[in-house]
């Protein structure tokens, strides 16, 4: 008891501290987590949030067994899984190339140009892409359709075929930048005898490049790598939520915008509740698998 | 960085890689800045022009009935205001929810700090989801109202790793110990020492928060169902993607905007509210790289 007395009085003020912080949590991400026994339950407005009874698996098997289920996972799968295909190495790329620049006017314009998409908001990016992209009078779209790499028949808003290339593409323009700043300071902590070294071996650029650059950027791209897959399906809900529209249903429903609309906009609490735990427990099981294939080849990892 | 200067660029395998870092640089800042120079033009051009596709480089018979138009939109000053109050509020109490939250957890003589970090860390890798979150701040009775906006993202585990890393790391130990030696306590330390030291984190967290808040689209859409709590996000979905422009809605010119107009209002309606986060920026891009650089430290 002395003990504990003698504890609190070196250490009150850090735990007052940290009190906000810690009451938010508690409130707004741990009482969710415990709310998550709604999936197993029969919810009625009668006996509130958690007083209904025990039901088990009835709203997975429900999920499981509905049209909806593979659709929904198919369509987060493939939405996520081209995301970070063509999204992951995007930044990368970008970084090699501004740590190559050698005028230092140019790289800061490049730099300051490429992270204003960051600020921009999904409703304004969708706002453009529905401009840019309109059939008829989308500037884009008739350039792309100007030089044949869209056939000139399509209405590239309003079909399922181009909704995953234009999710993807968009969502590479608007994070590429920003995503990039990691890499290009990591870039700037190599060690610069490295690139002495180099030179004395008669490397030229393009070889100092992948000999020195890439390899100084390894261990940063796999803790990126793993936090990327452990949230590969949380796909951004605002931005699917906001290109939806009837044509590319078919392909752009994916989990997280059907949580919404069966547990939100329909009220139905507890199914709405299993579907957005499965979708969890997926996240969590891949984060832990990548994370540890991640150790057992790089060494690196985040646990 | 300089590392570069006595490259041999007689030899042509690097002249030709010089060439593509050029080409590469250019056209990326081409793809990524035309559909924003785009938008500019277009919202100063006469719209029937630019439905034609006469408008790609610069603007065509110059108007500014876009603006006006929305000086005179009352849903978008509302939405003005509400997303100020929610920018301006929500970001003081995240930053004072997150800073003294990071100090207790950097302080390396504070035992429980790493259970207390996987309290924190635990949230950004499991949660209960869209419903249950819904139900909890239901139950709480804050679903509408001002307070749920302001509130719901008070501290985020990321930013939080980013605080607590740069404190650890770029404070000198010594002060504190000449701090206690001279009887100090820990919220005088705070306040004294390592506020005024941390002014890099604290512009770059600020950032973090407030462009979060202006672009936050999702909890209103979830929390709010009330016109007159609309952040300025809201609005902007109503009248670009709801096509509400030509609605009289609650405001508006009587009969909404006219056939051709109606386009150049969307073209201004996204200047005018993307412009004044974009305006923050210049201010604080200096501290980006080192900010993101500390949360990397431990990710």
């Amino acid at each position: 008891m002395a003990k504990i007395k003698k504890y609190f009085s070196k250490t009150w003020q850090l735990w007052l501290m940290l009190l906000p912080a810690m009451i938010y949590i508690f409130i707004f991400c741990y009482i969710p987590m415990y709310g998550v026994q709604l999936a197993f339950k029969e919810y009625s407005y009668a006996k509130g949030f958690l007083g209904g009874d025990w039901v088990g698996l009835k709203y997975f098997k429900q999920y499981f067994e509905s049209n909806m289920f593979w659709p929904t996972l198919k369509n987060t799968f493939v939405i996520a899984v081209t995301g970070i295909i063509v999204g992951f190495p995007a930044p990368i790329i970008l970084a090699l190339v501004i740590n190559q620049i050698r005028n230092k006017r140019w790289r800061k314009f490049v730099q300051t140009i490429v992270y204003i998409p960051y600020f921009i908001s999904v409703v304004v990016l969708v706002s453009m892409i529905n401009i840019l992209f309109a059939n008829g009078s989308g500037v884009i779209a008739n350039f792309l359709k100007a030089l044949h790499l869209v056939d000139s028949s399509v209405n590239i808003i309003g079909s399922a075929s181009t909704f995953l290339p234009l999710y993807v593409l968009t969502g590479v323009w608007q994070s590429m930048g920003w995503n990039s700043i990691i890499f290009i300071a990591a870039l700037s902590s190599v060690d610069t005898q490295l690139y002495d070294a180099c030179k004395v071996d008669g490397a030229n650029r393009w070889q100092t490049m992948i000999h020195i650059d890439l390899p100084a950027l390894v261990p940063t791209i796999m803790i990126l790598f793993i936090l990327n897959m452990g949230g590969i399906l949380n796909v951004g809900f605002d931005k699917i939520f906001l290109m939806q529209n009837s044509t590319n249903l078919g392909i752009s429903q994916v989990i997280s915008t059907y949580v919404y609309d069966v547990g939100v906009k329909s009220s139905q609490f507890s199914f709405g509740t299993a579907v957005g735990l499965f979708n969890t427990v997926i996240n969590f099981i891949c984060l832990i698998v990548t994370n540890w294939v991640s150790k057992r080849t790089t060494g690196s990892g985040l646990m | 960085m300089q590392k570069s200067d006595t490259y041999n660029f007689s030899k042509w395998p690097d002249r030709i890689f010089a060439a593509a870092v050029i080409i590469i640089s250019v056209l990326v800042v081409i793809i990524i800045a035309y559909p924003i120079y785009f938008v500019v033009i277009a919202s100063i051009s006469n719209s029937n022009l630019v439905n034609q596709g006469a408008v790609t480089f610069w603007p065509k018979d110059i108007r500014f009935y876009g603006y006006e138009q929305i000086l005179h939109d009352s849903r978008i000053w509302t939405g003005y205001a509400n997303t100020i109050l929610y920018v301006v509020a929500g970001t003081l109490l995240n930053m004072a929810v997150t800073m003294p939250a990071a100090y207790a957890l950097s302080r390396k003589d504070f035992k429980a700090r790493n259970i207390v970090m996987f309290y924190f860390v635990f949230t950004m890798f499991f949660s209960g989801g869209l419903v249950p979150t819904y139900m909890t701040v239901s139950s709480l009775h804050l679903v509408s109202t001002k307070t749920i906006l302001i509130i719901f993202v008070a501290v985020n585990t990321y930013n939080l790793i980013i605080a607590r890393t740069f404190i650890a790391n770029s404070i000198p130990n010594d002060l504190y110990e000449a701090a206690i030696l001279d009887g100090c306590s820990h919220f005088k330390y705070f306040f004294s020492v390592v506020m005024p030291l941390s002014k890099a984190v604290i512009s770059v967290l600020t950032l973090y928060y407030a462009v979060f808040h202006w672009n936050d689209y999702f909890n209103a859409l979830i929390f709010n169902s009330k016109d007159e709590n609309a952040p300025l996000q809201i609005v902007l979905r109503q009248i670009l993607l709801l096509n509400q422009a030509f609605a009289s809605g609650n405001g508006g010119v009587q009969g909404g905007y006219g056939q051709s107009s109606a386009d150049q209002v969307k073209y201004a309606v996204l200047i005018v509210s993307t412009l004044p986060i974009l305006c923050v920026y210049p201010f604080v891009q200096k501290h980006f790289e080192k900010g993101v650089m500390i949360g990397a430290v431990k990710g």
